[in-house]
């Protein structure tokens, strides 16, 4: 135990109370240095990493962002939102529609200005809404204004009016599917149900280059990173324990002088920007977005994710989010049909047996942040 | 009656649930640093009257003032929390995930909005006045514990330590010994006779014993609307309170 300590007095302060959290920075690291070398080996060798597979790794790190997201609200605030796909979507949009500015003449149509679907409707003019969005920095803006502006929006009007618990989470459900709804219009200017695809260059680099496939891959566990630290920093200060205080007591809370609103409103706010910054890091990686990205049982899938890993710990989330959509792509691949009653199975099983997902498995003296933090079982 | 500074003021308050009057024209005055019980059968208003004054409930008529300048009437929870009452509830409502040093660390007086929470830090004079709730609610030996594993009496300390470390001007208390053991509600009385004088108390309390232990003024409540004030033995000898309540 003494060994243990003096190793732990080294550590930044941050990383001080947090096992979890530490791990999770090392395997962040261990991959972002692994990954590269790994693709780096001739196709031949048993150890070559294929795109595809630097695809799906980038693909499942944006999911365990998303994860993240929820977990800082659902594990911490007792939020359950069930329609965070629409942030993680609306951030994808706003990349996507950085990224059809840049096919340029390169479209089936040659249309220098107008993406190749708005030809197709025979509109002569970009709307104004796609102004500005030739722009990387301000599309980046935009993946952070379009989810944080909805948040607060929503957050502003569901919070103040006092919607709480299972009412809640059906409005965020309602949300996410009425976006899904507008999106799927052709006159809303956004692709219809083809959405934005065929994208060909990022900053002047093309998409499908493997420099620009690896740089996608190494910002995305750079986000992750750099969202864990953010969301775990928050939920540590005073305001993080008022949070959990809101979970645990809303109207004690209340009663102490703490305007309980405005707590819930900007977690629910940097929520939604981690989420979107997520899905502006998923679509250039995937190549495609489209309104089925606002489904609602995208949402759900999300709360299974941390469901599994354990929530109320973020790690877990991060975790959860990594096994469940490899054992996603496992079993589509081998047993297509009975992947949805596996998740279903998963979720009931977790639920009834590891009340703390996956997380809690580990010996409590392991990690004595758990402790500090006050985390409640699910 | 002229309008003193922190003296609570309540005029014909009236609430109704659906055409029952839960509070029925209540007229009630605490003064400053004085130690009141109130008492009543189950009904009488008793925990309807601190949702209004805490803002939880709103009357139908009457009004409910805080001192010179304050409405409470028009103030929200937190408001009315940061304008100096608060609050100890029936059920002691702790944050059970969070240790006990925490928890008094967010009752402590100070800033209450998100931006600057997120920046607070415990200052010394924070530290040194939670060390001393922590020793009048002798709890200095528990204070890294979770407050969930913590006992019945030892969670009801706990929400006293948190409503001294927002160090209101008037305290609610609903029920405070319900549940306790002969010792634990033997100090309880202490402690809340002590707060007295520097705060105005308003004590809830069904258990005859306590209130006599403690209580200089006594006000009697039922239907909804005061049916004696005065000393325990006045109120005991009332014989509106006899045939109401403690001769039945």
């Amino acid at each position: 135990m003494s060994t243990r300590t003096s190793i732990a007095h080294r550590l930044p302060a941050a990383l001080r109370d947090d096992t979890g959290g530490t791990v999770l920075y090392g395997l962040l690291a261990a991959t972002a240095i692994a990954v590269p070398l790994l693709t780096a080996l001739p196709s031949s060798s048993p150890f070559n990493l294929s795109p595809y597979v630097l695809t799906l790794l980038g693909k499942y790190l944006c999911y365990a962002m998303l994860a993240l997201a929820v977990d800082a609200i659902w594990g911490y605030c007792g939020i359950l939102s069930l329609g965070h796909a629409a942030f993680f979507s609306l951030g994808g949009y706003a990349m996507g529609m950085y990224l059809m500015r840049q096919i340029g003449t390169r479209g089936v149509y040659g249309d220098p200005i107008l993406p190749d679907f708005m030809v197709f409707l025979n509109w002569k003019a970009l709307p104004w809404f796609w102004y500005g969005f030739d722009h990387f920095w301000f599309a980046m803006v935009m993946v952070v204004l379009a989810p944080g502006l909805l948040a607060l929006a929503f957050g502003w009007l569901a919070f103040r009016s006092r919607v709480t618990g299972v009412y809640l989470s059906i409005i965020t459900q309602a949300l996410s599917y009425a976006l899904m709804l507008a999106f799927f219009r052709n006159d809303m200017g956004f692709g219809g149900n083809n959405g934005f695809t065929d994208f060909k260059d990022i900053l002047g680099v093309p998409l499908s280059a493997p420099g620009t496939r690896m740089a996608l891959f190494v910002a995305t566990v750079v986000a992750l990173a750099a969202s864990y630290a953010l969301t775990r920093a928050l939920l540590r200060s005073r305001a993080g324990r008022v949070i959990r205080a809101i979970r645990d007591g809303e109207s004690r809370t209340r009663f102490l002088g703490y305007p309980v609103e405005s707590y819930k409103l900007w977690l629910f706010v940097v929520s939604a920007v981690i989420a979107g910054v997520a899905g502006a890091l998923y679509v250039p990686q995937v190549g495609i977005i489209n309104p089925g990205e606002f489904a609602p049982i995208n949402s759900i899938e999300v709360v299974i994710w941390v469901a599994v890993g354990g929530r109320g710990t973020l790690y877990g989330a991060v975790a959860g989010a990594l096994l469940v959509n490899y054992a996603k792509t496992y079993f589509t691949g081998a047993l297509p049909e009975v992947w949805l009653y596996a998740l279903g199975a998963l979720f009931i099983l977790v639920t009834l047996l590891l009340p703390r997902g996956l997380v809690g498995l580990r010996p409590a003296t392991w990690f004595p942040s758990r402790r500090r933090l006050g985390v409640r079982p699910a | 009656m002229t309008l003193a500074p922190d003296v609570l003021y309540l005029e014909k308050l009236t609430v109704s649930f659906d055409g029952f009057k839960a509070l029925n024209a209540l007229t009630l005055y605490v003064e400053p640093g004085e130690l009141r019980c109130i008492i009543g059968p189950n009904g009488a208003g008793k925990t309807t009257m601190m949702d209004v004054i805490t803002g939880k409930t709103r009357p139908d008529e009457g009004r409910a003032r805080f001192g010179h300048q304050l409405d409470l009437l028009t103030m929200s929870e937190p408001e009315i929390a940061r304008a100096g009452i608060g609050r100890k509830f029936q059920k002691p409502t702790v944050f059970e995930y969070l240790t006990v040093a925490e928890n008094l660390e967010l009752a402590l007086a100070g800033p209450r909005g998100f931006w600057r929470v997120l920046r607070a830090r415990l200052t010394p004079a924070g530290r040194d006045r939670m060390d001393s709730v922590l020793a009048t609610t002798g709890l200095a030996d528990r204070r890294d514990e979770i407050a969930g594993a913590l006992g019945h009496g030892h969670k009801q300390w706990l929400e006293i330590g948190m409503l001294l470390m927002q160090d209101p001007k008037l305290l609610l208390v609903d029920e405070p010994v319900a549940g306790m053991t002969p010792q634990e509600t033997e100090r309880t009385a202490e402690l809340l006779v002590s707060l007295a004088g520097a705060h105005s108390v308003v004590v809830v309390e069904h258990d005859m014993e306590f209130v006599r232990s403690i209580a200089r003024n006594v006000t009697v409540l039922h239907e909804g609307s005061v049916l004696a004030e005065g000393t325990m033995d006045q109120v005991q000898n009332d014989q509106n309170v006899i045939d109401v309540y403690l001769g039945a």
